[in-house]
């Protein structure tokens, strides 16, 4: 690629911009197919008989021949396919055989649940992790470094839902610091008429002061939790990348310039180790959804994880395959957007160099 | 040439032999992983649990699924009598039923990494050697392995396939394979144009005699590494699935299970639900800094 003009240059990092989005736009296109063949397989495999799962045990021949046809079950697999890929493209997953509601319109109410609550947690484990990871780095090898090597392999290897409960326990039960499960005690629950589903969001516009008080108490717990998880992954990944940056030699010049040290680090460093950084943050939003299915479990918190579950111990398996697939396409979409941010933040890739 | 001693022998720079070499070298790396302590402890925690999962029937004071006098027994809290870390609801003591759980997890732990490692050196070293629509195909199935996240996809499969301890690993291994696939693609990518591949070739050695004979046993080391980086998150993944009654079921003592039932006692028999959850801990610690010095010692690109 050439750029002996700058006129050329943008022409052409442009053209390269477009012509990865075009790439990955297919990627996805196939990747997504592979999910839908993924949970369409595993629909099949199920020892669940999807018609008694409609009409019950009780029901006739007629009856079940009838749905067995509707449910195109007589078709050959492929054909079966198609239907199902139709089906899921135009938003349609489906009646869950527990509440009796579509699908979609179930993940519709709970999603935002879990929207609000991998949130909350991913701004704590930026905020606290991206500090403890330039500290370990510029403390690199002593007392502090190793402090924070310790606190981030606890985070990995303690199983999450055991801390939610020992902290329910200590911080709900004992100090009464925090209140218990849920995401709002009931006599908030009507107080505030919900808009965006985000009841943060919604209790501030509305002014309502007591019942957002209310839902920081029942967020702050497991959001924290969850945080500290991603808090383990990105202090790890900062420390790694600052080391990167304090041994180039601009820092040494900047070193001979005079520059004060605080400025080195936290301005020229942090600011070069900022671009594979926000790919680390959008991964590890990612992997919240994962930490929240459990999460959820125990904070009897009205999301897509706890929906998730809730289908899966009733053998609900269309909501089950509906949420796996939407979980799987928020993960494919958040690795796509830190791929394209990459691409838009770091001037080096930009080039095509 | 007077006698050697065995540290010489091992430690020679000429060695006579191929034995003599690749011992000196497992002798080295020791040397060195034997310098970092935090490896150590966890070594030594991983050794402790296979020892803990051999012994369980002598170590464990009490039967781990028959419980004690359910009038007197239940609920005892830790150190109460021989019960070192209390009784359960069902008057069984935890202690021992942790012991027992050890060679559940244990089991988790090897069946998933006898599994998956395989799948992932198979389909990895395959897409590598022959390039072209090969890997192509077999990279993107692995991508759309890679897109799930590992529980949830793995709880799709134990729904499918039915709850239970077998499934739960069946489940894991199928959600385990594809970073080790990806893994051993890279390596065999940087291998297969090297001369003594091409050797090979031309002495008429087959495609799969090449593949198993000569670059799977360099993918080994790096695939390795990753696997013992993973069992941790392997033993969180068989305790959640436990914890939310797919995996393995009552009354097997395991530790996710164990964690499960002793929810509904929190807050007035906290030893229930807290003391599972500590060996739980403990183990997939052990196993993190095993990984970590593993990595340390024999993939030097890594230290940083």
């Amino acid at each position: 690629m050439s750029d002996t003009t700058t006129g050329g240059g943008r022409d052409s990092a442009l053209l390269l911009f477009a012509w990865k989005a075009v790439k990955l736009a297919a990627t996805v296109a196939l990747t997504f197919l592979g999910l839908l063949v993924v949970t369409f397989l595993i629909g099949r495999v199920v020892p669940v008989d999807p018609v008694l799962a409609v009409v019950g045990d009780r029901a006739s021949k007629s009856v079940y021949d009838r749905v067995f046809l509707e449910l195109g079950l007589d078709k050959p697999l492929y054909e079966q396919f198609w239907i199902y890929l139709q089906k899921v493209l135009t938003g349609d997953f489906g009646q869950s055989f527990l509440t009796k509601r579509d699908i979609v319109d179930d993940i519709r109410r709970v999603f935002p649940a879990t929207l609000e609550l991998a949130t909350v947690a991913i701004l704590i484990g930026t905020l606290f992790g991206i500090p403890m990871g330039v500290w370990a780095a510029v403390r690199q090898g002593r007392l502090a470094d190793q402090l924070v090597r310790v606190f981030g392999l606890i985070g990995y290897s303690a199983p999450i839902f055991w801390l939610g409960l020992l902290g329910l326990l200590v911080f709900y039960a004992r100090l009464q610091w925090v209140a218990g499960p849920g995401r709002i005690d009931i006599a908030y629950e009507y107080a505030i008429t919900p808009k965006t589903g985000l009841l943060l969001l919604d209790s501030a516009m509305q002014g309502q002061w007591e019942a957002f008080r209310n839902i920081f108490s029942h967020i702050i717990l497991p959001a924290a939790l969850l945080g500290y998880f991603s808090m383990a992954y990105i202090s790890r990944m900062t420390r790694s990348f600052m080391l990167n940056e304090l041994a180039q030699e601009y820092v040494t010049t900047a070193r001979v310039k005079g520059v004060p040290e605080w400025r080195i680090i936290w301005v020229h460093a942090l600011r070069n180790a900022a671009v594979p950084l926000v790919t680390v943050v959008a991964l590890s939003y990612a992997n919240l959804l994962e930490g929240s299915v459990l999460t959820e479990t125990v904070f009897a918190w009205p999301g897509l994880g706890q929906y998730l579950t809730n289908s899966l111990q009733n053998a609900d398996m269309n909501a089950v395959l509906g949420g796996t697939l939407v979980i799987g396409a928020i993960f494919v979409g958040l690795n796509l957007l830190s791929d394209l941010l990459y691409t838009l933040l770091d001037p080096r890739v930009r080039r095509g160099r | 040439m007077t006698a050697m001693t065995r540290r010489e022998w091992l430690l020679s720079d000429r060695p006579a032999s191929r034995r003599q070499a690749r011992a000196g070298q497992a002798y080295r790396t020791w040397l060195t992983f034997r310098t970092n302590w935090l490896a150590m402890v966890g070594l030594g925690i991983v050794l402790a649990l296979i020892l803990v999962a051999i012994f369980a029937n002598v170590i464990a004071p009490y039967d781990p699924v028959l419980g004690g006098d359910l009038r007197t027994a239940r609920f005892l809290p830790p150190m109460t009598g021989d019960h070192l870390l209390g009784t359960d609801d069902l008057s069984r003591d935890i202690f021992s039923r942790i012991v027992h759980g050890s060679r559940l997890t244990l089991m988790v732990v090897v069946l998933v990494a006898v599994i998956a490692t395989p799948i992932g050196l198979l389909v990895g070293t395959t897409a590598g050697y022959f390039g072209g629509w090969t890997d192509t195909i077999l990279m993107r199935i692995t991508d759309i392995f890679l897109a799930f996240p590992r529980l949830i996809l793995a709880l799709a499969f134990v729904a499918a396939l039915g709850p239970g301890i077998e499934n739960a690993i069946i489940a894991i291994a199928i959600t385990s394979w594809p970073p080790y696939a990806r893994l051993a693609r890279a390596e065999t990518l940087t291998i297969r144009d090297s001369d003594y591949i091409n050797a090979a070739r031309l002495q008429g050695a087959s495609s799969a005699r090449i593949l198993w004979g000569h670059v799977t046993p360099l993918c080994l080391s790096s695939v390795i590494i990753r696997v013992t980086l993973d069992m941790a998150g392997i033993i969180l993944t068989a305790a959640g699935l436990g914890f939310l009654g797919l995996g393995a079921q009552p009354p097997q003592p395991e530790w996710g299970a164990m964690i499960a039932s002793g929810r509904r006692f929190l807050i007035d028999q906290w030893w229930v639900a807290t003391m599972p959850g500590i060996a739980i801990f403990i183990v997939s610690l052990g196993f993190n800094l095993l990984g970590d010095g593993l990595r340390d010692v024999l993939d030097p690109k890594a230290r940083k």
